[in-house]
């Protein structure tokens, strides 16, 4: 008889051909964050089980964080030995009180016997040893799964995990990561979508300091956690930003800043094998996220721009940063480039056909090249 | 590269003779003070001897000397101790330019219901004396000002202090920026605290000095170390370190002050040179202390100058180091009256008596080369 977690996933169960290799990769993630706790990961009868380890609560901490689990739950492992089984179920439901109910599962079809009969012999001795506890099939508060596969398994909570797709099955992207909230929250639901992640940081000393730097390196390790490791690129940006303000309109500086970036972080993602970039941008939120700006930074892109907060508003982008763990980091004080020359009066509706003229007294393609040699790569240990 | 600190108010380089009494200490003079074998009171004896030359200086013979874990806890050692021997609410003055190991104290205080008055301070920095003297007046039992503001140098005649108390409350003197560079004495207050790591000892010591007549409530409780007031085994390297950093200084001379004055102006004056625009913040240079000046870029954001001139190896500070992560422009310069705009520009140097000509020469140039290519870009 042995601890065991029980891990359940979502979506890939309903991959056709692929589905070997998701759940290939899904074990493999799931082996990764179990590896500090010595825990033997196992796939059998579209299960995963994780097994060996000494501290369930860590296990179950790390497992439902990788993406691709759909539930966890703590299950005890044993022989097929209805006895044992029987004697196992009444010692869990010990502490339990409400309604319950006993779900069995036989795929073990030589096991004596079947489902229904499993369900209804244990509850009968559940109830017995429990005066607490009652029978509710329809709407039970407590759901004891007894399940006969090549072992027996049995257990009782089981715990909602992350969802989404394992990690590096949805491709490769870039991310523009400033040290706001957003960009931090807007990399992670990607990543959920099992898309492997660079990102890339503009930073502009000495506007900018060694702790925005930081700041940035510290948000990237809580997003390198999912992916076991993630690069990072800085992208000197002084000379583009300088140029921007002594050579444009002051109330376009955002949207042209925004512009340069795009160019510069297409460029490093092409370099990195990323199909699409990704920023945090929420329609409206400041001057250069409406959609009239938006369509003047991507113009400057061929490769798809995705943008999973568009729809969501700060609060609810603060809900899952907080969630995630990088609001704290985020709401560190230290300017970062986006606010060193913010206009006071930028415009909110931009015309895409004045940029070209806009743009006109800068060297854009030597300032984009100039940004991308130097540009320097970190490498955040996941 | 080259390179200028110019931030020892921040923290300073230990010297050498304390890394070695602090290693001499750990390796063979580890045992316990409060043992009573023969090589546990030989440490007993060198922290008596500590003592005795931490006292010296500020002629604070009589007087008891706490150790601390530095600036920070004998700040809140002398204010909340001394509070905590009181009665009832209090009447309590505090000046409006202080560290925040006292402002936070008083912040305390005035929370528990005493009456906590701030005093102002003139462009300068000098104390608004007509203002204390009203706190006086309504019964003010302890009043708590800076021997060196820490931002700007500005100076506390202490005389005067003493005199316009004249017994009436407690004087507690944060001494942190001034101990050793700007002559104390003992006679002027009751409460004066002080820190290893802005004289060339190390981090984590600092000691509190006492009149004898004051008595406080220990806010550390145990096995009674430090007559009381401060229990736990002491910080013997600590100890040790700060001791030789306080010989070391001491054994400078009387001249010290006054050639640590000159290369400040030797500073100001390159700098004035190279960058006719700058500002001075707070009192004339000549008649702060001798190792602080706090000087503005006009159109450069402080924050801006520090980076640039970090990339150059210049090492500088906006305001203090322990709340300049804080992005805000300073409450002492804008207690001063200085303009909020004008407090953004706002850079502070300080020295320390191995600061180096070349240093000092090697900044302002670099300083005059990056303020004309800073000056371009402003936010519009």
């Amino acid at each position: 008889m042995q601890d065991v977690l029980l891990v359940r996933y979502g979506e890939v169960f309903l991959k056709g051909a692929n589905r070997p290799h998701f759940l290939k990769v899904l074990t493999d993630n799931i082996k990764r964050a179990v590896k500090p706790l010595g825990g033997h990961v196992w796939l059998s009868d579209s299960r995963v089980y994780v097994s060996g380890f000494e501290d369930m609560q860590a296990c179950i901490d790390r497992v439902s964080k990788v993406f691709g689990v759909y539930s966890v739950s703590p299950a005890v492992e044993m022989e097929k030995d209805f006895e044992v089984i029987a004697q196992q179920s009444v010692k869990m439901m010990q502490g339990y009180s409400g309604t319950f109910k006993v779900q069995g599962k036989r795929s073990d079809k030589k096991f004596p016997m079947n489902s229904m009969e499993i369900a209804a012999e244990i509850g009968h001795r559940v109830l017995e040893a429990n005066p607490n506890l009652t029978v509710d099939v329809h709407k039970p508060r407590h759901r004891l799964m007894v399940e006969i596969r090549d072992n027996a398994y049995i257990c009782v909570e089981e715990i909602m995990a992350v969802g989404g797709m394992p990690m590096g099955t949805g491709g490769k992207a870039a991310l523009l990561l400033s040290g706001g909230i957003d960009s931090p929250v807007a990399g992670y639901q990607l990543m959920k979508r099992g898309v492997r992640l660079c990102a890339i940081h503009f930073q502009s000393p000495p506007y900018t300091g060694e702790l925005a730097r930081d700041k940035v390196l510290q948000l990237a390790k809580k997003l390198a956690w999912y992916s076991g490791g993630m690069r990072v690129y800085m992208v000197p940006f002084t000379k583009c930003q300088l140029e921007i303000h002594e050579k444009c309109p002051d109330e376009l500086g955002t949207l042209i800043t925004r512009r340069f970036m795009m160019r510069i972080a297409q460029r490093i993602a092409r370099d990195f094998g990323a199909l699409a970039l990704i920023t945090g941008e929420s329609l409206g939120q400041v001057a250069s996220q409406t959609m009239e700006a938006l369509v003047c930074t991507d113009a400057v892109v061929d490769m798809p721009v995705f943008r999973p907060l568009i729809g969501l508003d700060k609060t609810e982008i603060m809900d899952i940063a907080n969630r995630i763990d990088t609001y704290e980091t985020s709401i560190l004080p230290y300017e970062d480039c986006c606010t060193v020359f913010t206009p006071r009066h930028p415009i909110t509706k931009p015309k895409l056909d004045t940029m070209p003229k806009v743009e006109s007294g800068l060297d854009v393609e030597a300032l984009v090249n100039e940004a991308v040699e130097g540009t320097e790569m970190v490498i955040v240990e996941g | 590269m080259k390179q200028a600190y110019l931030d020892n108010s921040a923290t300073t380089r230990p010297c050498e003779a304390a890394v070695e009494a602090m290693s001499r200490c750990m390796r063979e003079g580890y045992y316990n003070p409060s043992s009573v074998y023969k090589s546990a009171v030989e440490v007993f004896r060198e922290l008596r001897n500590a003592r005795e030359r931490l006292l010296a200086p500020v002629r604070g013979e009589g007087c008891e000397l706490i150790f601390t874990s530095g600036g920070t806890e004998a700040n809140n050692l002398a204010i909340l101790g001394a509070v905590g021997r009181m009665r009832d609410r209090q009447v309590l003055a505090v000046s409006a330019v202080e560290h925040p190991s006292v402002r936070a104290a008083f912040d305390a205080l005035a929370d528990q219901g005493h009456d906590v008055r701030v005093i102002g301070v003139d462009g300068e920095g000098q104390l608004k004396w007509d203002e204390l003297e009203r706190v006086l007046a309504d019964g003010a039992s302890l009043v708590s000002c800076m021997q060196v503001n820490n931002e700007t140098g500005a100076l506390l005649d202490a005389r005067r202090l003493h005199s316009v108390v004249n017994g009436r409350a407690l004087i507690h003197v944060d001494g942190v920026q001034g101990y050793l560079r700007v002559p104390f004495d003992m006679r002027y207050a009751d409460l004066y605290s002080l820190s290893g790591h802005k004289l060339h000892g190390p981090k984590g010591i600092g000691a509190l000095i006492v009149k004898k007549s004051v008595r406080l409530l220990p806010r550390q409780l145990g096995g009674g170390q430090e007559n009381g007031l401060r229990s736990g085994t002491e910080n013997t390297p600590g100890i040790a370190g700060l001791a030789a950093a306080v010989a070391e200084m001491c054994a400078l001379g009387a001249d010290m002050p006054a050639e640590l004055m000159a290369k400040k102006l030797r500073l100001i004056e390159a700098v004035r040179s190279a960058v006719p625009d700058v500002l001075v913040n707070g009192p004339a240079p000549e008649v702060a202390a001798p190792h602080i000046v706090n000087l503005g870029f006009p159109g450069v954001r402080g924050e801006v100058m520090l980076h640039a001139l970090e990339g150059e190896g210049v090492y500088v500070s906006t305001g203090s180091a322990c709340s300049s992560k804080k992005l805000k422009v300073s409450s002492v310069l804008t207690a001063m009256g200085v303009s909020p705009r004008t407090a953004e520009w706002a850079i502070r140097f300080s020295l320390s008596p191995h600061t180096t000509v070349e240093e000092i020469d090697y900044a302002a140039d670099r300083i005059g080369a990056l303020y004309d290519q800073l000056k371009r870009f402003q936010r519009r």
